[in-house]
């Protein structure tokens, strides 16, 4: 007979149900013991068919996922046509199809992409990889990581033809092992409706924050989990100088200044146009109020932010890309590099990914009107940057946090 | 026996292999291991005040998850009301969504702009914000409370809902009260759940990553933020080598002490069906209690999400559908804009495998631990050895003690740092036949090894309850073994399968585990369009990253559901 739980349970409790007045179980009376076994058999039975047209539903739908997803996961075949060729970035890289179409038929190659975190974890990754690297090119080492990209000499160096068209001032690689494909400022953000309710001026540079008038109402990022807050707290010591630049976050201090973890929890969660917060004043990028006016489904003419552009306010990120040491594909590569530099490309950038290219021949969309470039970024060095950058952020954390 | 291998197999070749890579590569860089970083780190009362405060604040929010969650599970065990399962779905949601979506959700609901604070402003004529909770404890526990509640839920809720009501209904005829009844005879039976859940618990805030980061503000961290800063920010391996270590030692010290003492309180129970042990609340005492669970967990867990739900919609022309219209839209032409359809496939696709593959280790592995004949084992083996004659190999105890040493190992890529382990994959997984690091099978078997602890853990109670003569009786019936585990053992587990079908799921869905910091090839899943949506500004951003949040909570109150209703035989039934 086939064994049913429920007809097991009944077997094994037999003994005790008998000769026992149990009163205490509404489920379980002696007197209708053999009723009680053929509902218990009948419950089962139904219970069965029910399974089996509930299991049959859900094979079905299982297997047509599995389907669904082998059917997209056949990768484009086995003709010897395109070569691959890797790209490995930060998250935030991005391009248009169009364009990366052209690459690929004018190559005949075929462009994969490898987003592996953000920038410090991605460019750690191909430093843990040397040697036996993830990809052919890498995108996405800024200034603030260059000089621990070259220190640990990840990339072979390429003098490509299209620098020709990028201005020396962005080259800090003099032995182009990384080329500059994009540049963009972190600069402060202010909500223009909040300041002009409240009567108060916008802060126009960094002592104004540390004004009275402005207590309460900035919001940074923590500098040791955050490229922005690193970025700015760079802007600080480049307008400061070593000697000044704590007793400026002190004064900051002071003035009940919020520190959060990242950019979309200071932007998303404390500012007071984005994140229902209560801070008008937020770290972010020169290029945020323009992609704000951008993204605002047409509803917004002008943007609800402005930039702080004062003098050392912001700092330049200057982005880089440069050919893996080890790559088997050395010459394709080149032509990646050669591409992401021309001006079809450089073009593309700014919808893209809300930063200036570096090629002085391209032209901007329409939008970026609403895009500023401060006139005098902070500046420092990269070797520096690399040396300092521990005890910097100690020191910051002692200031502000402890 | 080899099947028994298949388990730890994965294991070493996932957890071991890479961890003990990556750790080489931080501590012993030029071939001679250099300890120096954990003097350092001992020797300094940063860290040492860091390791205090990822301890309490764990311990706190277990506590908490637990007193709020128990009450929830009673009712989800003993009655049966309309909208359950539901109700239990939604519960699971906070594990799925990524954690600058909650943050959202609670910013949505609490913060200075939020709905709370709108409330009382106007119900108390404020010109203030009167709840102010950004960057404080009290709203990582209250995070850490939201995560977990389904944990405690589902695993001693599923156990509670077997266990037989006569035992109660005994104690209660020779007079004891309610709360001594609870506490002499429904407790200590319950035991082996409440410790599983609670340790499980445990380990997921002591590990907490994201809760901490952005919730609590950099004015809280966690062994794991500082580990995340050492490797990324810094690159100092050999300081998140050391804080590494240290995190999984404190791990591997409590889920040991756990083993010894749940050894001890294991006994093999009394189980009985849902259908005979769950009713209808009648009465008005049983109806409030249920009314007010109810209540209280709508009110903590699913008001969160229905703000969420609610800013999904809100567009800067009035309530409509633009951002899930817009979600389908690639406006810019980009290589990162996800079709929804496509992220729905792919988050699916990995979170099948993964069930699958963590269903079938996990159990495999549970069996290893628990014992041929469930908690009899135990006592059986330490009778033999005391009646034994001196001098003998005792087998039991052997037996015994390789189990104790399993039992922590299994648990053990919960207590590891997934930083560290993601960096782990990228430096051992790079050459063939384990060429995985840029494949895409790294992320369910990344999801997998995550899983694989929740499984063990929710099968471990239910088979080490199982009676012993119910296999007995079926094989004295004439039943092969394989056959006994099939009709006896399976459907019996079935409700704890279940469950651990579900826990696997949401990991996967969640995006947990290695995986979520390192390279991934492109196969986008719902939380990574998600991130991608919130790494701009503008209001369109925003929205499409609500809209996506609100569809990822829909696939999967109907991926749980659908698991909880998988009916094989009797499987699911009990």
């Amino acid at each position: 007979m086939r064994l049913q739980i429920s007809t097991l349970i009944l077997l094994t409790n037999y003994p005790t149900i008998s000769g026992q007045h149990n009163h205490l179980s509404r489920s379980e009376h002696p007197s209708t013991g053999s009723g009680r076994s053929r509902r218990l058999l009948r419950q089962a039975q139904d219970a069965s068919a029910r399974s089996v047209c509930t299991n049959v539903g859900w094979l079905v739908l299982l297997t047509a996922l599995l389907l669904a997803a082998c059917a997209g996961a056949q990768v484009t075949p086995t003709e010897p046509g395109p070569r691959a060729i890797r790209l490995m970035s930060h998250d935030s890289f991005a391009a248009s199809e169009d364009v990366i179409a052209e690459f690929e038929a004018l190559h005949n190659a075929r462009v994969e992409f490898l987003p592996s975190g953000d920038a410090g974890a991605a460019l750690n990754q191909a430093i843990l990889s040397k040697g036996n690297p993830l990809a052919d090119v890498f995108f996405g080492v800024d200034n603030t990581f260059l000089s621990r990209a070259l220190e640990h000499d990840i990339f072979e160096p390429y003098q490509s033809p299209a620098l020709a068209d990028i201005p020396d001032a962005l080259e800090l690689d003099a032995g182009h092992r990384l080329l500059p494909v994009d540049y963009g400022d972190v600069c402060m953000n202010y909500d223009q409706a909040w300041f002009a309710e409240h009567g108060v001026d916008p802060p126009a540079n960094l002592e104004d924050l540390t004004r009275p008038a402005y207590k309460g109402l900035l919001v940074v990022e923590n500098p040791a989990t955050s490229s922005p807050g690193l970025a700015f707290m760079l802007a600080t010591i480049g307008h400061f100088g070593e000697g000044g630049w704590l007793d400026f976050w002190a004064a900051l201090r002071d003035n009940d200044v919020l520190v959060s973890s990242g950019w979309e929890d200071a932007y998303w969660g404390e500012s007071t146009w984005a994140g229902g917060g209560d801070r008008p004043i937020v770290v972010s990028y020169a290029t945020s109020p323009a992609a704000e006016v951008y993204f605002s489904e047409g509803a917004m003419e002008e943007p609800p932010t402005g930039n702080v552009l004062g003098s050392g306010a912001c700092f330049r990120q200057i982005e880089f890309i440069g050919i893996l040491a080890g790559t088997e594909n050395r010459d394709l590569a080149e032509k990646l590099v050669d591409f992401l530099l021309s001006q079809r490309f450089q073009e593309d950038i700014p919808l893209q990914m809300f930063v200036f290219p570096a090629h002085e021949g391209a032209s901007l969309p329409d939008f970026y009107r609403w895009a500023e470039r401060p006139a005098q970024p902070a500046e420092v060095a990269a070797d520096a940057i690399q040396a300092n950058r521990e005890t910097w952020i100690n020191q910051w954390t002692e200031t502000v946090l402890r | 026996m080899l099947l028994y291998a298949l388990p730890l197999a994965f294991l070493a070749v996932f957890l071991f292999y890479p961890l003990l890579s990556i750790l080489g590569v931080s501590l012993a860089p030029q071939g001679q291991i250099d300890l120096s970083p954990l003097g350092d780190l001992i020797g300094s009362g940063y860290y040492l005040r860091t390791i205090w405060f990822t301890t309490w604040q764990a311990a706190l929010s277990t506590a908490l998850t637990l007193a709020l969650a128990l009450p929830g599970a009673y009712v989800f065990a003993r009655y049966e009301f309309r909208g359950k399962s539901v109700l239990r779905a939604l519960t699971t949601i906070p594990f799925v969504l990524p954690t600058v979506v909650v943050a959202a959700a609670f910013s949505a609901l609490l913060g200075p702009q939020g709905r709370v604070n709108l409330a009382l402003m106007s119900l108390l004529g404020l010109d203030r914000p009167p709840l102010n909770l950004q960057h404080t404890l009290a709203i990582i526990l209250i995070a850490h409370v939201f995560y977990n509640y389904t944990v405690v839920l589902r695993l001693v809720g599923g156990f509670w809902t077997n266990l037989n009501p006569r035992l109660e209904e005994a104690a209660a005829v020779l007079g004891a009260g309610r709360w001594r009844l609870f506490r002499e005879v429904t407790l200590p039976l319950l035991t082996p759940a409440v410790a599983a859940a609670a340790l499980l618990v445990f380990v997921f805030c002591f590990t907490s990553f994201g809760t901490v980061l952005l919730l609590g503000g950099p004015r809280f961290a966690t062994i794991e933020v500082e580990i995340y800063y050492q490797t990324v920010s810094l690159l100092n391996l050999p300081m998140a080598a050391a804080l590494s270590l240290v995190q999984i030692l404190f791990t591997t010290t409590l889920i040991w002490l756990y083993t010894h003492l749940q050894a001890k309180t294991t006994v093999p129970l009394d189980l009985r069906p849902q259908a005979s042990t769950q009713r209808r609340p009648r009465g008005w005492r049983a109806r409030l209690v249920v009314g007010l669970s109810v209540g209280l967990m709508l009110l903590t867990l699913v008001t969160p999400l229905l703000a969420l739900l609610d800013r999904s919609f809100a567009t800067s022309t009035g309530y409509g559908l633009t951002y899930y219209r817009e979600l389908g839209i690639n406006r810019r032409g980009s290589i990162l804009f996800v079709p929804p359809l496509e992220a729905i496939r792919n988050s699916l696709s990995f979170a099948t495998v993964t069930v699958v593959l963590a269903l079938a280790l996990g159990t495999i592995a549970a069996t290893l631990l628990a014992g041929e004949r469930g908690g009899q084992d135990q006592r059986q083996a330490g009778r033999r050895g005391r009646t034994g004659p001196g001098g003998r190999f005792n087998v039991g105890r052997a037996v015994k003690g390789l189990r104790a040493l399993l039992d922590p190992i299994f648990m053990l890529p919960l207590g590891v740092s997934a930083v560290t382990l993601g960096f782990g994959y990228i430096v051992a997984l790079d050459e063939p036949p384990l060429n995985l690091r840029t494949s895409i099978w790294l992320t369910p078997l990344a999801h997998t090894l995550v899983a694989l602890p929740f499984v063990v853990r929710t099968l471990l109670p239910a088979l080490r309850g199982m009676n012993p003569r119910w296999r007995e009786a079926a094989a004295t019936l004439g039943a092969p073994p394989w056959r006994v585990w099939l009709e006896i053992d399976l459907p019996i587990v079935g409700r704890a399968m279940l469950v651990a079908a579900i826990f696997a799921f949401t990991i996967s869905m969640g995006e947990f585990g290695a995986t979520s910091l390192v390279a991934r090839p492109e196969r986008p899943t719902m939380p990574v369009a998600i991130g991608r949506f919130l790494g701009q500004p503008g209001a369109l951003n925003q929205g499409q990253a609500l809209a996506m949040s609100a569809l990822l909570m829909l696939v999967c109150v109907v991926g749980f559901m659908s698991i909880e209703r998988f009916r094989v035989g009797e499987v699911g039934e009990f």
